[in-house]
């Protein structure tokens, strides 16, 4: 199922285009924008190298997630998905294979997009050093539970929710402190900030190039929180898998 | 007496309050093509969803090879295999790769010598190479019968699999599915609007009108019940005075 995965990826332009083209497009306007902070406001090297590495790591989150989802996406757009549900592929199968998919996926974007900032803007990789493996692994853990939610949604209400896939990762960008620290939310917004691992991600990448911390409440905050997450998220695309085997709505699915 | 392969007994299905299937019973044996017949509305493909486990029935009780295709999903799903109209596999993917996943799918022994007779046996076999949506309708419909008789199942489940066939091929096809029956008796279970080919392929017939089955027999006795030449005309005097 990997294999089929990455071979469908690679034979679809648009695809590879998600792998390439639309992460260095982002990176770009990040980049400039933080090349206009250095030059116009006198922004430090680290706050510049600490908002191109959250860009970095929003696209990491962002990918992961639409992995997941697209790989169950791509089943119902080429309406072959009962031809995988009446096979013996068992469901923890399917999910482990959208997620070593995923996983895929996101290593050659992140490793694309550091290229490219290394190249284009001079990003030290060595500020973060091995301390981007665990954020990468966080980030990673939250974009598939994010992802098997939406394709539990698209389960449930089919094609009508093709646009969670892209907005899903939106509607949580505003809470994650992706681009500024948890010290601007105002006090009643926090709590529900710290509700989410990429927030603790964020923030402990800032301590990390910022104050030369060492972020292990962050990250075993994230880590934490992911698997409980991961957790609620098989149970919930579980459950609406078995609910729309049951009531006839995975084979409208199809239609 | 040998269990059936397929069997429903008493299955009623509602949806949203209306009822698609009323207390429906049939069974399959070995080697056996059953029809399913009925205007739109009638239940036989709601019947097809249920017997694939894709939908849970409000009442009765549904075997697939013995086993409960809810409880036993995965040991019924290695051992059958299903075909429709309106399924496909991915476009992208050529001839021979979406073969090849489902073979690893179904853990078919010897994937490559499968794949090559059954392509060759559909009149696929110059097209391994090509990408699936290249091909035409008629010529998807041939590769996602290959893809349905994989694993050699036990049984096989087929939605209108001649949909958009030529005469030429369907006729082919009917005589591999003829052909499948005879040498590895393999029981199907059938829907389909083209009464002459249900006719000339399938052992018994049942018709079903709103959710019911309204008869059962071979094509010629149902003929007979309805005093009709064929099985068209039963068909269009069901669907036009709703007989019950």
């Amino acid at each position: 199922m990997v294999a089929r995965y990455v071979v469908l990826h690679f034979r679809s332009p648009a695809r590879v285009m998600d792998l390439f083209f639309w992460p260095l497009m982002e990176l770009l306007v990040w980049g400039f924008f933080t090349v206009y902070l250095q030059r116009s406001l006198g922004g430090t090297p680290t706050l510049l190298s600490s908002l191109l590495f959250a860009m970095v790591f929003w696209d990491i989150l962002y990918r992961a997630q639409q992995s997941v989802s697209l790989a169950f996406m791509e089943e119902m757009w080429t309406r072959n998905i009962l031809n995988l549900l009446i096979s013996p592929l068992r469901t923890w199968e399917w999910v482990a294979s959208a997620y070593l998919y995923g996983l895929l996926k996101t290593m050659i974007v992140a490793a694309f997009l550091m290229a490219a900032a290394v190249g284009l803007y001079a990003l030290d990789p060595g500020s973060l050093g091995l301390l981007f493996v665990p954020f990468f692994v966080n980030l990673l853990l939250m974009g598939w539970a994010l992802g098997l939610v939406t394709a539990g949604l698209l389960i449930r209400f089919g094609h009508a929710a093709e646009a969670i896939i892209w907005g899903v990762p939106f509607l949580i960008q505003p809470f994650s402190a992706v681009f500024y620290p948890l010290s601007v939310y105002p006090a009643w917004l926090k709590p529900l900030c710290l509700l989410l691992p990429s927030t603790l991600v964020m923030e402990g990448m800032r301590a990390a190039i910022l104050e030369n911390a060492m972020p292990w409440n962050q990250l075993g905050g994230a880590f934490a929180m992911n698997l409980i997450y991961l957790a609620l998220a098989s149970a919930l695309y579980g459950w609406l898998l078995e609910e729309g085997r049951a009531t006839g709505r995975v084979v409208r699915l199809t239609a | 007496m040998p269990e059936p392969r397929v069997a429903l007994d008493g299955v009623e299905m509602s949806f949203d309050g209306v009822r698609a299937l009323d207390g429906f019973s049939f069974a399959a044996g070995a080697g056996e093509i059953v029809g399913l017949l009925g205007p739109n509305g009638a239940g036989k493909t709601t019947a097809l969803h249920i017997l694939l486990g894709f939908l849970k029935p409000t009442k009765g009780e549904v075997r697939v090879l013995g086993m409960s295709p809810f409880e036993r999903r995965y040991d019924v799903y290695a051992r059958v295999n299903f075909t429709s109209a309106y399924v496909q596999l991915p476009f992208n993917l050529t001839v021979e790769r979406n073969l090849r996943i489902f073979a690893e799918l179904y853990n078919v022994p010897e994937p490559e010598k499968k794949i090559s007779a059954l392509v060759e046996r559909l009149g696929l076999g110059a097209l391994r190479k090509a990408k699936t949506g290249a091909l035409s309708s008629g010529e998807q419909t041939r590769l996602n019968l290959a893809k349905s008789l994989l694993n050699d199942p036990e049984v096989i489940f087929l939605d209108e699999p001649t949909a958009s066939l030529d005469p030429d091929i369907a006729d082919r096809v009917r005589e591999l599915l003829k052909a499948e029956r005879k040498e590895r008796g393999v029981t199907m279970v059938y829907t389909s609007h083209n009464m002459a080919e249900v006719e000339a392929l399938c052992d018994r017939v049942i018709f079903l009108n709103k959710g019911r089955k309204i008869a059962e027999g071979t094509p010629a006795e149902i003929r007979a019940k309805f005093g009709q030449e064929t099985l068209e005309g039963v068909f269009l005097k069901v669907s036009r005075e709703g007989a019950e």
